[in-house]
């Protein structure tokens, strides 16, 4: 399939601390023979800015971005919530360019990476081997806002979810159903500071389901949950782990 | 006044009592969607109330006045009210022109906007709440802490206590039944007692100046039906064009509230009974201002319902009086901030953006949304705080620029590595006080991928790579 150039957006706190999860993407679109470039220049989406309100500095972040990726066909993100945050919300910040063809072409051409292996490369089964009990984490912006899933509180079909269904085709795999299936984790970007105490909460309480359904792993397709969830985790000195999808598809196919 | 995250942290102390508070909510949030997958077409059935209100508020002035003529035609007396002060004085003026100093009213969370109740009270009228809940957060002297559940953050041990105290209950009693079989003798009486009753109203129709009022206890029928004085308050959005609208919104309102299919009561009053006066008053107080706000009008269209708080994570632990403005929650949120940006400007922060406020939303109210647009406001009108914005302003100039962007990463990592962890994962800093910071790597991401690169470079360069991949 010709794909054109694509470009690989790494979030800042992936870049600078969990490169195993950029590599880990690397390696994956590499095997699945995808050809992508790392713009050297990219620093943040403007999600911390934004999320606390400060717009206008997001804006300059969000127009950085926009100079960066407008050129490629396609931009990959292993993030759902900095990829919900250019299709969702760069509208509100870039209101001048909102109308041109380059700002349309980039909040419509940029996908997390397992709506991009799904719904444009088409992957449906990944071979290889993860035998583990899953807990899935949908993150909320994945869930929701990109639409990855369906959320327990609508009533539409496709519940199962696309994520879930790729990773059910690695052999030997099970996914635990928790109580709820797509609680909060209470991470929430400058919430997690700023309500430092609910969102620790929300968090145990996550973490307890995920317990209780037997999982030894959390998997999300979003580091930032599972950075506050490990948080949470070490310093109970739990014995669950925490995996960015990427790390497990690209670890199960090698 | 305390922000809501020093309240919250404060609710978070028993955390028994906030465990159960979550799990009560969320046994309701999990039977309204039960019965939200037993509607066909759940999700359109939303569009169509959503659009039902679009059309009604867009021609307010119209169906205000159709509800008008219509309602004064069946015999009631219609006012109009500015602002809660004068909302109260018309309330006032209306008992004592019959005398009345004993009122049973049932739950309107409109009359806690405007503080009704204080407000008779300091003038000589007793205000008897007679929802079971409402009567309880009335005896306990607190305000309710859910739109649709006032006490739930009361457990029944408690209920127990305040009863002894104040209806003669037996000491330790918390049987439900018998407590609630008390409440009720009390009521009765106030009830037949009572000179005037005063209800909320879910939905004026304008087709036929009904008022329709949905309860669970039937509290508000004999409210509205004993007394020869009968005030019916409601807020200007509660009006809807016809009828068959009910058809919708009935349907949506008590599944999505408590998940129920219908409430016990659902009654129309179509004007007076004989021998009874009725007045309808009708308040603006704010809403036709938050009409006619580009980026937040939806918020107007709420039906009250209380479904975004049942399903909202952070409200489910922090509890109602968390929220400092009378309304909890996301649509407390939303709505709070239209009466005071500063005064509120902690609540649009509490809240993780899960947006599952969104989602159950019967009228679709894009509240997380508007949410993230009222920290912009608090933003731009200079109340974030100077350290936060700072911390901010720091972050996005390091971000702009891509070397500095390297820079501060490199330091820190290396900062963070060098360092025993106890330094950072302890109580003074905000992350650590309940969290371990992520180990650091050694590398960024980027020099990593420079480095393999490079050998995948050199790899192909020199002939090793035959897989041929492309
Ligand atoms: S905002 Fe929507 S969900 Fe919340 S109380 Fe109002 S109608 Fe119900």
């Amino acid at each position: 399939m010709f794909l054109g150039r694509v470009g690989l957006f790494i979030p800042c706190y992936i870049d600078q601390v969990y490169p195993r999860v950029g590599m880990a993407t690397v390696r994956l679109l590499e095997k699945l023979g995808v050809s992508f470039e790392f713009p050297e220049d990219q620093t943040c989406c403007g999600q911390p800015q934004f999320n606390s309100g400060c717009f206008k500095d997001a804006a300059k972040l969000a127009g950085k971005m926009l100079r960066i990726f407008k050129d490629y066909d396609w931009v990959v993100c292993p993030s759902g919530s900095c990829t919900g945050m250019v299709r969702e919300y760069y509208e509100l910040l870039l209101e001048r360019d909102k109308e041109s063809d380059d700002f349309k072409h980039l909040v419509s051409h940029t996908f997390e990476l397992c709506e991009f292996l799904i719904d444009i490369l088409k992957v449906e089964t990944i071979d290889g081997s993860f035998p583990h009990k899953v807990g899935l984490h949908q993150s909320c912006h994945g869930l929701r806002g990109l639409g990855l899933g369906v959320p327990s509180e609508q009533v539409l079909p496709g519940r199962i979810g696309k994520v879930r269904r790729l990773l059910e085709s690695l052999r030997g795999i099970e996914i635990v159903n928790t109580g709820r299936s797509d609680e909060c984790c209470g991470f929430g970007g400058t919430f997690s500071v700023f309500e430092g105490t609910v969102s620790s909460f929300i968090g145990r309480d996550r973490i307890k389901d995920y317990e209780q359904a037997g999982a030894e792993v959390i998997v999300s397709y979003d580091v930032s949950c599972l950075m506050h969830l490990d948080g949470l985790i070490r310093r109970d000195k739990k014995p669950l782990k925490v995996l960015h999808i990427a790390e497990v598809l690209d670890g199960a196919a090698s | 006044m305390k922000s809501h995250a020093r309240l919250a942290a404060a609710f978070l102390k028993q955390e028994k009592r906030a465990h159960w508070h979550d799990q009560a909510l969320w046994y309701v949030r999990e039977k309204r969607d039960r019965m939200a997958a037993s509607v066909p077409d759940w999700e359109a059935l939303r569009e169509t109330a959503q659009a039902i209100k679009r059309h009604a508020l867009a021609n307010l002035p119209r169906y205000l006045e159709e509800f008008e003529q219509n309602a004064a035609a069946r015999g009631a007396i219609v006012h109009y009210a500015l602002d809660p002060a004068e909302h109260n004085r018309i309330v006032l003026e209306v008992l004592k022109s019959k005398n009345a100093r004993l009122v049973a009213k049932s739950k309107s969370m409109l009359s806690e906007e405007c503080g009704l109740n204080e407000f008779l009270e300091r003038n000589g009228v007793e205000v008897v709440e007679t929802d079971l809940a409402e009567r309880i957060i009335q005896l306990a002297g607190e305000r309710p802490s859910h739109i649709v559940l006032p006490s739930i953050h009361i457990r029944k041990e408690e209920v127990g206590e305040i009863f002894h105290e104040h209806l003669g209950t037996e000491k330790g009693e918390s049987d439900p039944t018998r407590l609630t079989r008390a409440a009720r003798t009390h009521l009765r009486e106030k009830f037949l007692a009572a000179q005037a009753g005063i209800s909320g109203v879910n939905f004026a129709v304008a087709e036929t100046g009904a008022v329709v009022i949905c309860t669970n206890e039937g509290n508000a029928d004999l409210g509205n039906s004993l007394p020869d004085l009968y005030i019916a308050v409601m807020g200007v959005e509660k009006v809807i064009p016809k009828t068959k609208d009910l058809g919708v919104f009935l349907r949506l309102l008590s599944r999505s509230a408590t998940g129920q299919p219908i409430s016990a009561y659902t009654s129309h009053l179509l004007g007076p009974r004989p021998g009874q006066e009725m007045h309808i008053v009708i308040v603006d107080n704010g809403r036709s201002e938050i009409l006619q706000r580009e980026r937040f009008y939806k918020a107007a269209f709420c039906i009250r319902c209380g479904a975004c708080l049942n399903t909202c994570p952070v409200y489910r632990r922090s509890g109602g009086h968390s929220y400092n403005y009378v309304i909890p929650g996301p649509i407390g949120t939303i709505l709070a901030m239209h009466r005071d940006l500063k005064k509120y400007k902690d609540m649009p922060y509490a809240s993780t953006l899960c947006g599952s406020c969104t989602a159950v939303c019967p009228v679709k109210i894009d509240i997380h949304r508007q949410i993230v647009l009222w920290r912009n406001e608090v933003v731009e009108a200079g109340h974030l705080g100077r350290a936060k914005s700072a911390a901010l302003k720091t972050a996005t100039l390091g971000m702009k620029r891509t070397r500095l962007f390297r820079l501060g990463g490199w330091t820190v990592r290396k900062l963070l590595r060098s360092l025993p962890p106890f330094v950072f994962n302890n109580r003074l800093t905000i992350w650590g006080r309940s969290r371990d910071l992520p180990k650091m790597p050694a590398q960024s991401f980027r020099a990593e991928y420079r480095a393999h690169s490079k050998s995948k470079t050199n790899l192909s360069e020199s002939g090793l790579n035959r897989e041929g991949r492309s």
